[in-house]
């Protein structure tokens, strides 16, 4: 179910107060945060932010497309190196036989 | 001959079923076509006029998105969610289920026919 619009989207509170000082001072900084929830408003575009994936911080420059969607969705939290090949025991168990 | 929207409509069915039959209309658009245009629902296709035919197609063309440009706007969403480097965007990539469904088992609509893993043994291949 959607957030009601009432409450309007949820961003962080002191996220929202950090790109307001940025957007303030006219600054582009990269910063922190584990705020992967939150929702990433207008105020955000062309900022870089550093968002926690839970190991590292993954650092997301926003533009404008990716209004609306939330910051955890740009910052993986699996790490998928494919599956082991099985080349090595393939040729061992078709050398055993042999002998 | 009744073809809307590119869509050769079935002659032998109802409309409001056949409408179905174009890419963009279900039940509940066909219905709400039906009744905005005055048509009755339960006419089959061959017999309608051909006045209702093009109050039809004029109706469809002005107010719903169908067929081409609707595949289109579909593409479109998934490539901007691939584009913007979303979670939702690689599953598409991937060819992985989207929303969160599990895949240690099942998920072969959006997998496709299982692939033989190369190297792993049969279980109870022949004793």
């Amino acid at each position: 179910m959607p957030r009601s619009v009432k409450k309007g989207p949820y961003v962080e509170a002191t996220l929202l107060k950090k790109i307001n000082a940025l957007n303030e001072r006219n600054e582009k900084r990269v910063f922190k945060t584990w705020a992967r929830g939150s929702t990433i408003t207008p105020d955000f575009v062309g900022h870089t932010i550093a968002v926690h994936n839970g190991n590292k911080f993954v650092p997301v420059y926003v533009t404008e497309n990716m209004v609306g969607h939330k910051l955890g969705e740009f910052a993986a939290t699996r790490l998928f190196r494919g599956h082991s090949t099985r080349v090595a025991e393939d040729t061992k168990t078709q050398a055993a036989p042999e002998e | 001959m009744a073809r809307i929207a590119g869509v050769d409509l079935p002659r032998e069915k109802r409309v409001e079923v056949a409408l179905t039959y174009i890419f963009g209309i279900g039940s509940p658009t066909s219905q709400r076509l039906l009744d905005k245009t005055a048509v009755n629902p339960n006419t089959r296709v061959r017999d309608l006029s051909d006045a209702e035919v093009a109050r039809l197609r004029q109706v469809i063309e002005r107010e719903v998105k169908v067929e081409g440009a609707l595949r289109t706007e579909v593409a479109m969403n998934i490539k901007r969610l691939m584009d913007i480097g979303a979670y939702r965007g690689t599953r598409h990539k991937k060819g992985l289920p989207v929303r969160g469904q599990r895949t240690h088992t099942n998920a072969r609509t959006k997998k496709g026919p299982r692939r033989a893993i190369a190297g792993k043994k049969k279980v109870l291949a022949k004793k």
